[in-house]
């Protein structure tokens, strides 16, 4: 099953060209973190499998359905957009009577009690929320409409790191209690650390990696030792980064194969820092990154 | 989606139709103190132009308030990014905008029209009935649009027009103030433009007796430009000229009467000898050409102009449906 499948697919606004090449195969039931900095295209990406941008190039298949193509695909997706916006002159109550009334599939005693759990008072206008609350209603119209594929676009960027947790937090347990696929976005790795299982990558409008989160930090080693040409690794340690002193070399390789060289003292990687490796090294390994997967 | 649409739209609507309302009291109360009056100066004057400017105010104030936040408010709040991600197409969430606002709109203008129209009915009679208030008779372009159905034409048209500008500029006060230009551009053209040539008009070769003339149109020089004759009273006149024996045109009038009025500082002209002298025309066979609308044709033309304005609707919607797939 496929959550969200493109095909070399690019969207160019105006002049500037935001997503390119971008081939994905992201699996259902899955918790997937996209990441990448600022202006990425990680935005795009997701209004794309939202169907609220139409491609330039290439397609995108979502919930096996072109994004955006009518009601039966729109039920199947929930998209909470960046900034988590919400109708701040209707009150908490009827953005769940927006919901009940715009869904067929709408489930009111999870919303109801969603919004009773989080403490939000119904008769409250959305528009005097706080940041956090406002990200939990727009939340709670994504989930009670029951889709089969979330989409969040930075969700907690607003967020303060409690609130930020929680959100995480919550989210998770919804997650886990529905089966749905959801895709995140954020720009910040620690935030997707603890809830993503699946990644994507993205730099500079192309998808610089992805793949699970276990596998990844499996076949993603640092390495440190004596100062060496980097041209003596072995043909399968492709190069994510780099760096030498007088007298040391530290580089970041990935293989699937084991570590044999006695000359290499081997380090386990976190999340954060594999992500940093290829975000700061935008170049880097780039042909073999289809090899992947 | 009739339900959101409905709590989004309550306050401008009402906030539209209590204005009305009190417009309608207003009407129903100094109403029937008109039956039956041949004079309609101050209190009967003043409103009578008050309720001119409202049936011309009223399609505007449609358009800009109503029509334009429709779109761009949900844009420029990022809220279009919840409401499309519902299970309705964005297709059916700005069909029931604009359905809704369309027959809000019908309704509004359908019901001043109503009122107003009732409410001036004795002065419209007495206008049509006097020759001299030819310019206020229900026919005339200064009046036309402020009564019948054509004005729920006019507002169906600027609500949809609201809206399409703003799906286009996506920007609520930019779209307001365009919205206002294109509309009056809109309002003052069709009269000019549109209006007397939907209809074949009347035509009529009028010979100058000297009684009928009712106008003398002369330049500083003393040279007499053109002069009128009688009009047909209710009707719309669109022209009212001199033409020779062989059907063209004359301005200024021939030689032969520009004798007629006393130069400059030889004192008032007497109406009868000047009025005397201008009848040789007919004797040179000259004759006064005619080209109006009657009275009859109001009904007719409001019909027309009614449907053009709906067909001029239902391409801006069209517009905005084929633009509404490239928003995001």
């Amino acid at each position: 099953m496929t959550a969200l499948r493109a095909q070399s697919l690019g969207k160019k606004y105006k002049r500037r060209w935001a997503l390119t090449g971008c081939t994905l195969d992201v699996p259902a039931g899955h918790v997937t973190g996209l990441v990448g900095p600022n202006g990425a295209g990680k935005s795009t990406l997701l209004n794309l499998a939202a169907g609220m941008l139409r491609p330039t190039t290439g397609t995108i298949e979502v919930c096996g359905g072109v994004p955006g193509s009518g009601p039966a695909q729109l039920a199947k997706v929930g998209f909470v957009a960046q900034n988590t916006p919400v109708y701040a002159g209707l009150t908490v109550d009827e953005h769940l009577r927006l919901g009940a009334h715009l869904n067929p599939s709408w489930d009111d005693a999870l919303a109801r009690r969603r919004v009773a759990g989080l403490g939000l008072d119904t008769a409250q206008q959305a528009g005097k929320l706080s940041g956090g609350q406002r990200a939990q209603l727009a939340l709670t119209l994504g989930i009670a409409k029951r889709p089969e594929l979330l989409l969040l676009d930075e969700p907690v960027a607003a967020l303060d790191p409690l609130a930020r947790r929680d959100f995480l937090a919550d989210l998770m347990e919804t997650v886990a209690e529905h089966g749905l696929s959801v895709v995140l976005s954020s720009h910040l790795v620690s935030d997707l650390e603890r809830v993503c299982d699946h990644l994507i990558v993205l730099v500079e409008s192309q998808v610089r990696i992805t793949g699970e989160v276990e596998g990844l930090l499996a076949t993603h080693h640092r390495l440190s030792g004596s100062r060496r040409d980097l041209d003596t690794l072995p043909a399968d340690q492709h190069v994510v980064s780099a760096s030498h002193t007088d007298r040391q070399t530290t580089v970041l390789v990935r293989t699937e194969a084991p570590i044999l060289d006695p000359g290499w003292t081997v380090g386990r990687l976190t999340l954060e820092d594999l992500v940093l490796a290829y975000m700061s090294n935008p170049t880097a390994a780039r042909p073999a990154l289809e090899v992947l997967r | 989606m009739t339900w959101l649409t409905w709590r989004q739209f309550r306050i401008p609507a009402l906030a539209v139709y209590a204005a009305l309302a009190a417009v309608g009291v207003v009407l129903a109360i100094t109403g029937p103190d008109l039956v039956g009056r041949t004079e309609f100066t101050g209190d009967a004057e003043s409103l009578y132009t008050g309720t001119m400017l409202a049936m011309y105010l009223l399609p505007a104030v449609l358009g800009v308030f109503w029509g334009v936040p429709m779109v761009t408010r949900e844009l420029e709040t990022g809220t279009h990014n919840l409401v499309w991600n519902q299970t309705v197409t964005r297709g059916r969430w700005l069909a029931v905008k604009l359905g809704t606002g369309a027959l809000a709109a019908a309704l509004a203008a359908g019901l001043l029209s109503l009122a107003v129209g009732w409410w001036a009915s004795p002065i419209d009679t007495m206008a049509s009935a006097q020759p001299e208030n030819a310019l206020w008779t229900r026919i005339s372009p200064a009046l036309f649009g402020a009564r019948g159905i054509a004005p729920i034409g006019y507002a169906v048209f600027a609500l949809v027009l609201g809206v399409a500008v703003g799906i286009l500029l996506r920007r609520t006060v930019a779209a307001m103030a365009v919205t206002l230009v294109v509309f009056a551009a809109v309002q003052l053209l069709v009269p000019v433009l549109v209006r007397p040539y939907v209809l074949p008009a009347t035509e009529e070769a009028v010979t100058i007796t000297g009684e009928n003339i009712t106008r003398i149109t002369g330049n500083q020089a003393g040279v007499i430009e053109s002069i009128d004759v009688a009009e047909p009273s209710g009707a719309w006149v669109l022209t009212n000229e001199t033409v020779d024996p062989s059907g063209a045109a004359v301005s200024p009038l021939p030689d032969a009467v520009q004798g007629c009025m006393p130069a400059p500082g030889e004192g008032l002209p007497d109406r009868q000898t000047v009025v005397g002298c201008l009848t040789q025309l007919s004797d040179l066979g000259y004759q006064q050409r005619l080209e109006y609308h009657r009275a009859d044709d109001f009904w007719p033309l409001q019909w027309i102009e009614t449907a053009f304005f709906l067909a001029l609707s239902a391409l801006l919607a069209r517009f905005c449906f084929r633009r509404l797939r490239h928003l995001s």
